[in-house]
């Protein structure tokens, strides 16, 4: 594989290791992209929707996981593809900025590019394409802009909220219990919301999930559990109005950071040594139990004396809790982290109303609560299911419903789901591609053909006729001149999606067509790609 | 052209039919496996580990019989996960949690051949499982007003459980120990409080359970055998040498005599240190970690029995019979709690010497020490007694019970066929199946117990079309019979669990339509 030749057809050699490498270009390396960026599509399309089907994907290390997620699915796909892998980082984008609509916006990706081979085949350049595209886009977000709804709703009315977190939970697994899911997470993200400021911060959200019982045993706590328990068998197991000192240095003697030794030279210097050290411990709960704690979470562990000397001064301890775990136990209870004891002061204490510790199942699996903290700010949902799989796509799928309802919280406008959005964007964009004057409108027409997928794949996977149900809904659609008709998924006999309370977020899906746009157009505009072959 | 690799090498696809196909095989195939452990007459698996040694283990437990295999079929995965959560959940019905998954993927399997889509099958089973729950609701009895009753329904359950392990020859005998060991829990769940010891030699009549403790431990060389009035310390301390806890802190010295007086002044510390436990007024001590001959020798010479290098477990067990805690300093004795017992005594169970402590104040822990003829019949009767202690401390807790032998899940068939009756459109061939899927149960148990299964699960059926039946498969005799008058029970907690969990795999199972397998990880110390 040459790139070039001097006058005697001897090659020039400018890649290193050149002959080891293939190369494509031009039209065929644009048709091996969007081919492989297509195949990507192609396995997401069937888990889209309602009725849309889960995926089995093993890992490496033979590790099964299960689920209807897009970013999970192309993340544990392993994928080896370049693009392939461009379309598994546009996925993972729609996942950090929006959390849901990971699956709508690949399937997006995959359409725009299959309507880009046709227009490629008919000689039009990708560069025009690309820019058609870009315009279409445009047209798509202003018109969801137009068609968009703003809803109120409030700490006392919190209905339209957990309505569209059910449309988010309608396609996953969890769908038998959706609306206890859905309400548990929009009470969740309501008590951390700053509704002031529009903000919502997921991470004082824990979502802890432990197999056995059953999805209804889901449960909202308002407080933290932290998966451990008493360091000493014998502490009580249940602590009322509890005091909480929150350590991050150990139950030890100190280990200043400037090396040294303590020498040990004489009978009485050893004797001093081991008095001074018990001396240590002996104040250390002593400084405890002074600021009046009467609970110790430590982030280290202790000795066994020191274990023993809190257990007999009556002040319970847990060790060994994690760093986050810490924060957030700091952040509920109102208490400060203190990292030495020198500096305990009963106002750094946290406060709890309730800690107690709670067992489950047959083996000696132990969880303590905390709850009715003085600052309820931390709350935690906590997931019961029949298996491992289970509870790991109900926490994908929990984390998507929070997601959501933190959206609306900063954005409160919606458009309507199944496919209304979509079919109403492409009859706007086809009816302005009409008025563009230059090649580009075939681009812009083809973007309104690519939009017709996403709902086109719910009908499929729905098992309704794909071709006759969208140009149904979409003659209907043009003829009321109401945008609120898409396909009806669960054949509940309406497609008006206002009766059927199926709502998505309007910031959700003008990201999904900005990003499947600004993909697409990035591999529409690479013409050659090296790689090194493999031998 | 072609289309475009896009996953790794050694990475595989399987798409829509296949995928479902590949699943269906791998789950029907794990569910033939365990299927013959199912019921009374139940056969047992021998399994042989590929580690060193070759160890061989006999079980009848589904839950040990699939964790021990090695399985690629993802589906098959999923499968074994369900079990084990049903192990850790309630210890019970491990095998029929794997065979119900099965059975009901078995039957969605003919449903997808006669084209039907899997989501509908799933909407069917939903709303059958939900159904089936509502039956066995209605027909639980609660005996938790009446103690003498529910005592009897924990004699039942643990005795119908038992009836398919290796102890069913004894069960009458094993149902009473456990139940007993129960009892003495006063409504915990903690398992961990009944020791099992297992003895080879004698016969499994053998078995006993004992009020006290029992601790697989010697006593010292040279100190009392016996002690009457035991005055017990639990500690968890160092006995060897106490370490300077001090960073950074190390012996350095210039001359031989120095060592001396160093050692001296070490062992004078320690000297001290049994002084001061010496001064608790005990004359028990029993440590977690090593006691050296040096300290050892102190105790025996105060006449202080000295127990070292107890289990964590044996010691917070320990500590919760006798009603002493756990020690590890010892400046204030007036202030730490001393645990009592009638009798410390060494007593011999075969071969070995064990410290038994009898009389003890608080009964919440017990030993039960089984006996047999092999190892094997030792680990399993182990794991029998196990299901049989966490199915009955699950029943403590939620006291609802069943019938067994069969009768549950012709109870939910039938409340299930006329659901499917009276549900118009397609869900109503899952619903049938989901019942079919039920009655493979007890189709099983009879399939097992070499009895004629489409004649007896046609009379059962017959039998339950009257209200109120208690009819249920006899495996004893062969014949249908009453449940209630033979005794059969099972708790409701573990019914409900394996009803949920397996219908809960199947819809996972059923909703896959493409299975993607990564390459697997290289290992390079393999050749």
């Amino acid at each position: 594989m040459a790139l070039a030749f001097d006058e005697y057809g001897r090659p020039f050699i400018i890649l290193k290791e050149q002959d080891q490498k293939t190369r494509l270009r031009g039209l065929e390396a644009q048709k091996a992209n969007i081919s492989a960026g297509k195949a990507v599509a192609r396995i997401l399309r069937t888990s889209l929707g309602p009725k849309g089907m889960d995926k089995m994907l093993q890992s490496p290390d033979g590790d099964v996981t299960i689920t209807n997620d897009g970013a999970t699915i192309l993340e544990q796909m392993d994928v080896d593809n370049q693009i392939a892998k461009l379309m598994v980082e546009l996925s993972r984008s729609q996942d950090y900025e929006i959390g849901d609509g990971t699956t709508g916006v690949v399937v997006m990706a995959g359409a725009l590019l299959e309507q880009a081979e046709h227009l490629l085949e008919r000689g039009i350049h990708p560069i025009r394409i690309a820019e058609g595209y870009e315009m279409a886009s445009r047209m798509a977000v202003e018109h969801l802009d137009h068609i968009a709804q703003k809803f109120d709703f409030g700490p006392t009315n919190i209905e339209p909220l957990v309505q569209t977190c059910m449309t988010t939970l309608s396609s996953k697994i969890v769908n038998r219990c959706k609306r206890p899911l859905a309400e548990i997470s929009v009470k969740a993200v309501l008590s951390v919301a700053d509704l002031e400021r529009k903000d919502v911060n997921l991470d004082l959200i824990k979502v802890e999930g432990k197999v056995g019982g059953k999805l209804e045993d889901t449960e909202l706590i308002y407080g933290i559990t932290v998966d451990k328990d008493m360091s000493h068998p014998q502490m009580p197991k249940q602590i009322q109005d509890a005091k909480i000192a929150i350590l991050t240095c150990p139950f030890e003697p100190p280990k200043p950071k400037t090396k040294h030794k303590v020498d040990i030279d004489t009978v009485e210097k050893f004797q001093t040594l081991r008095q001074q050290e018990q001396k240590y411990f002996d104040d250390m709960v002593q400084k405890c139990k002074d600021v009046g704690a009467t609970l110790v979470i430590c982030q280290w562990g202790f000795d066994d004396e020191a274990n023993h000397l809190l257990m007999h001064r009556n002040l319970p301890a847990v060790r060994w809790v994690g760093g986050v775990e810490l924060e957030l136990i700091a952040i509920a209870t109102g208490g400060r982290i203190v990292p030495r004891f020198q500096e305990l002061t009963p106002e750094k204490l946290g406060r709890a109303g309730l800690v107690r510790e709670k067992s489950f199942g047959t083996t000696k699996d132990k969880m303590l609560y905390i709850e009715h903290c003085a600052n309820s700010r931390a709350v935690t949902i906590f997931i019961r299911g029949g298996n491992k799989m289970m509870i790991e796509e109900t926490k994908r799928s929990i984390h998507d419903a929070l997601c959501v309802a933190r959206n609306l919280i900063r954005n409160n406008s919606i458009v309507y789901g199944g496919g209304s959005a979509e079919i109403s964007c492409s009859i706007a964009v086809e009816a302005a591609a009409d008025k563009y004057p230059g090649v580009e409108q075939y681009a812009i027409r083809a973007f309104a053909d690519a939009l017709d997928s996403v709902p086109m794949a719910l009908a499929e996977n729905s098992g309704l006729q794909p071709i006759e149900t969208l140009s149904a809904v979409k003659s209907q659609q043009i003829k009321e001149n109401n945008p609120h008709f898409g396909i009806d998924c669960n054949d509940v006999g309406t497609n008006d999606m206002r009766e059927q309370n199926v709502f998505e977020t309007l910031i959700g899906k003008q990201q999904q067509i900005l990003l499947a746009t600004q993909v697409v157009k990035m591999i529409l505009k690479i013409d050659d790609v090296i790689s090194p072959s493999d031998y | 052209m072609a289309i475009e690799k896009i996953l790794k090498d050694d990475a595989s696809e399987e798409k829509g039919e296949r995928a479902r196909m590949a699943s269906f095989v791998g789950a029907i195939a794990i569910t033939d496996l365990v299927k013959t452990t199912l019921g009374p007459k139940g056969m047992d698996k021998i399994l042989q580990s590929t580690g060193r040694g070759h160890g061989v283990t006999v079980t009848n437990d589904g839950a040990t019989i699939l964790k021990s295999l090695h399985i690629d079929n993802p589906a098959a995965k999923v499968l074994i996960d369900i079990s084990k959560v049903q192990d850790d959940e309630v210890g019970d019905g491990t095998t029929s949690v794997v065979v119900l998954a099965g059975e009901l993927l078995r039957e969605a399997e003919k449903l997808v051949a006669a084209k039907i889509h899997p989501m509908t099958i799933i909407s069917g089973y939903r709303m059958a499982a939900e159904c089936a729950r509502n039956a066995l609701l209605q027909r639980v009895v609660d005996n938790k007003e009446n103690a003498e009753k529910f005592k009897s329904d924990l004699m039942k359950i643990a005795m119908t459980t038992l009836s398919s392990k290796i102890l069913s020859q004894d069960k009458e005998h094993f149902a009473q120990l456990a139940v007993d060991a129960v009892m003495r829990l006063k409504g915990s769940t903690n398992l961990e409080a009944i020791q099992i010891i297992k003895k080879p030699g004698g016969s499994l009549m053998d078995s006993f359970l004992d009020e006290g403790f029992i601790l697989d431990k010697k006593i010292g060389l040279g100190q009392p055998k016996r002690i009457e009035n035991a005055k017990i310390l639990v500690a968890n301390t160092a006995m060897d040498t106490d370490k300077v806890k001090i960073y950074g802190a190390r012996v350095r010295v210039d001359s031989m005599s120095k060592v001396a007086e160093i050692e001296g002044a070490e062992k004078e510390k320690m000297r001290e240190k049994v002084q001061k436990i010496i001064a608790h007024g005990i004359n028990c001590f029993v440590n977690r970690q090593l006691i050296y001959n040096f300290p050892e020798e102190l105790f025996a010479d105060a006449g202080v029995l000295a127990i070292e290098h107890a289990d964590f477990d044996g010691i917070e067990r320990l500590a919760l019979v006798t009603g002493g805690e756990i020690a590890s300093t010892f400046d204030n004795p007036e202030s730490v709690k001393i645990g009592h017992c009638k009798l410390i005594e060494e007593i011999m169970i075969g071969e070995d010497k064990l410290i038994h402590f009898s009389g003890v104040e608080m009964g919440q822990a017990c030993t039960i020490v089984l006996r047999g003829a092999s190892h094997h019949v030792l680990d399993e009767a182990e794991r029998s007694l196990h299901d049989a202690l966490c199915v009955l401390s699950q029943t403590v807790n939620d006291t609802r019970v069943l019938l067994g032998g069969g009768w549950p899940e012709m109870v939910m068939a039938k409340e299930v066929d006329e659901l499917a009756r009276k549900t118009p459109g397609k869900k109503s061939h899952a619903i049938e199946a989901f019942s079919r899927a039920l009655v493979a149960i007890p189709t099983i148990i009879a399939d097992n117990a070499g009895l004629d299964s489409a004649d007896l699960v046609a009379q059962l059926r017959a039998a339950h079309h009257k209200e109120g039946c208690n009819a249920g498969i006899d495996v004893i005799s062969g014949s249908v019979g009453d449940m209630a008058e033979l005794g059969i029970s099972e708790s409701f907690k573990v019914k409900q669990a394996v009803l949920l969990s397996a219908t809960e795999a199947a819809e996972m199972i059923l909703r896959v339509d493409e299975i993607i397998t990564c390459a697997p990880r290289q290992r390079e110390d393999r050749m």
